[in-house]
């Protein structure tokens, strides 16, 4: 019984970090219609950036800097945010095929950086021995564990309050604006780079923060945690569940998580053991064809989008 | 300010070897609905669109209010009070039509960051009144009963209505607009022509492309005339009638559609 218990609260605890990602390329491409092929990128500046920040100086290692870890987490998301405008500024001129191009070779990119870069990022290896927070207080890990879950869960929750809060503002019928007509928009006085620049940087800053959560949660980085397969997963969540609609968004992520998690378990058990070595290409084609589907039938996803009309929000 | 609202001097725009635009210099007059006609493939809309930032010319220089704006950007002269409507009308479509209204007003504080974040009694107060004003003008242009509808849903008469909607909430002192009564039916264009009569009498500056001789001869003086990309007349629009090149290039034109 608590081997099951245990384990919902380890699938829970991915799955609600998972989420603040989609959230994060929810304001992006749901909201504003950037297309960011390259979550990983911000995802992982974010993981290693808090680890580097938080963590104890280990020989020969650039980081390590012990700092205190609210602070650390936070930096770790403001170093997505500051790739995020250099990668925006470079990139956001181009339109949706050309961006998520541009922003797939940023996180190639990225990836590439971490494994070659051993002296800061522990290259291929990745970085180990994080002293998560706390750790050393709690001895049982299955009441860590359940307390990490509610911290993430908070987090998540004051995300998703954020975000809905600003897309019930001005602000997000401004990036719907864009979305829909770049050219009408500005015709009306807005000024579009300005948006999709603000737009693509608070959405990395949450998949930094995201990241930086993953690393902590797992005590360990690695180039193997930032490959496009995240990419590609934080996608699929957030066509399943809805773009433009962050309840969707949630919806999709747990979903997909556990459509995902789910098959590699039942291969691991059921598959002759030769099939076994497939089992990731396997879920890949599961996944690829729940997306195929869901934008052939329902291409608005489970939760669509809602029109803002006039009787809500007051 | 001056007699004249907008002015263009020698405004000249080429698409490559062609010219699009040629060497037009018009003068504006303050308070005027001036009707801009001419042949499909004229350089109308291309005019348009170097007068609102959207293309830059290639030569020649554009005044707003006797400052020199050539090369500005589309929001900023939204910002200094010229505001344009699309031949093909540019709805944002998966907003309401409130929405795509409320959007329009410059410097709403809760379109920062940080005013929508922590948005205050402030924000809320200026939203309010965005709102009302929003309603009003949906009213002004007869769409109200359809203040929640999906905007890519209404009919193109509508959308036309919509985008004039939109434009007034800023309350710009010069308006263009490209062929407003293009596909829309006969009530909703005399619902129109009363609107721009009614702003018109309020002070707002209008520069109109159309088609319809009828909307053009009775409501627009001056009326200009283009062709392949020249200015070729200026003048009331009993002196257009009357104008043989001018029926030469329109019919000619025409006959050849
Ligand atoms: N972006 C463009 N590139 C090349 N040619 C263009 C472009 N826009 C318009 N044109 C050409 O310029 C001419 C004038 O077009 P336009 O201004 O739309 O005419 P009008 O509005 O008077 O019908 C047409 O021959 C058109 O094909
Ligand atoms: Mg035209």
């Amino acid at each position: 019984m608590i081997g099951v218990i245990s384990y919902l609260v380890f699938f829970t605890t991915i799955a609600a970090i998972l989420a603040i990602a989609v959230l994060g390329l929810n304001l992006q491409w749901g909201n504003t219609g950037l297309f960011n092929g390259g979550v990983a990128a911000f995802f992982g500046a974010g993981a290693y950036a808090t680890i580097l920040l938080g963590g104890t100086p280990q020989g020969e290692h650039i980081g390590g800097f012990e700092i205190f870890y609210p602070l650390a987490l936070a930096g770790g998301a403001l170093c997505a945010g500051l790739l995020a405008w250099m990668v925006g500024l470079l990139t956001l001129k181009l339109r949706h095929d050309y961006l998520a191009i541009a922003t797939f070779g940023v996180a190639v990119a990225f990836e590439s950086f971490v494994r070659n870069t051993s002296v800061m990022t522990g290259g291929a290896l990745g970085l180990r021995g994080f002293e998560r927070p706390l750790e050393a207080l709690i001895e049982n890990p299955f009441l860590y564990n359940i307390l990490f879950l509610l911290v993430v869960v908070l987090v998540l929750a004051s995300v998703y309050v954020f975000l809905q809060k600003l897309l019930h503002a001005p602000f997000g019928r401004l990036l719907r604006a864009i979305r829909e007509d770049e050219t009408a928009a500005q015709s009306l006085g807005k000024n579009p780079s300005e948006v999709r620049l603000t737009a693509f940087i608070v959405g990395s800053v949450i998949m930094g923060l995201a990241g930086g959560l993953y690393a902590t949660f797992y005590a360990f980085i690695s180039p193997q945690d930032v490959v496009p397969t995240l990419t590609f997963q934080i996608w699929a969540m957030l066509i399943v569940g809805g773009a433009g609609n962050n309840l969707g968004a949630l919806v999709g992520t747990f979903l997909i998580w556990a459509v995902w998690t789910g098959s590699g378990w039942c291969l691991s058990k059921y598959a002759p053991v030769e099939a076994q070595i497939y089992t990731g290409t396997l879920q890949y084609i599961l996944i690829g064809a729940i997306i195929v589907s869901m934008l052939l039938w329902r291409p608005q996803g489970i939760f669509p989008e809602k029109l803002v009309i006039s009787q809500s929000g007051d | 300010m001056g007699d004249i609202a907008l002015s263009t001097d020698r405004l000249t725009v080429n698409f490559g070897t062609f010219c699009a635009v040629n060497n037009v210099s018009l003068q504006l007059k303050r308070h005027s609905i001036t009707g801009l006609i001419g042949p499909n493939g004229a350089g109308k809309t291309t005019f348009f669109n170097a007068l609102t930032g959207m293309l830059k010319p290639s030569s020649g220089w554009v005044m707003l209010d006797g400052i020199e704006t050539t090369g500005k950007r589309p929001d900023q002269l939204y910002a200094s009070g010229l505001a344009r409507t699309f031949q093909i009308p540019r709805p944002f479509s998966r907003m309401s039509v409130l929405e795509n209204v409320m959007l329009a007003p410059l410097a709403q504080r809760g379109e920062h960051l940080w005013g929508a974040t922590f948005s205050s009694r402030k924000v809320f107060d200026q939203e309010q009144k965005i709102r009302q004003k929003a309603l009003e003008i949906l009213d002004f242009v007869t769409l109200s009963a359809l203040v929640d509808h999906e905007a890519g849903r209404l009919s193109g008469g509508q959308t036309k209505l919509l985008e004039l909607a939109r434009v007034l909430m800023g309350a710009p002192s010069i308006i263009l607009l490209d062929e407003p009564a293009a596909g829309v039916n006969p009530t909703l264009t005399n619902v129109l022509l009363e609107r721009i009569e009614a702003l018109n009498a309020q002070g707002t500056t209008f520069l109109i492309i159309e088609h319809d001789m009828d909307f053009i001869m009775s409501h627009c003086n001056p009326v200009i005339a283009l062709s392949a990309g020249e200015m070729i007349f200026e003048g009331t629009p009993e002196e257009a009638q009357a104008n043989t090149i001018l029926l030469d290039a329109y019919l000619g034109a025409q006959a050849s559609d």
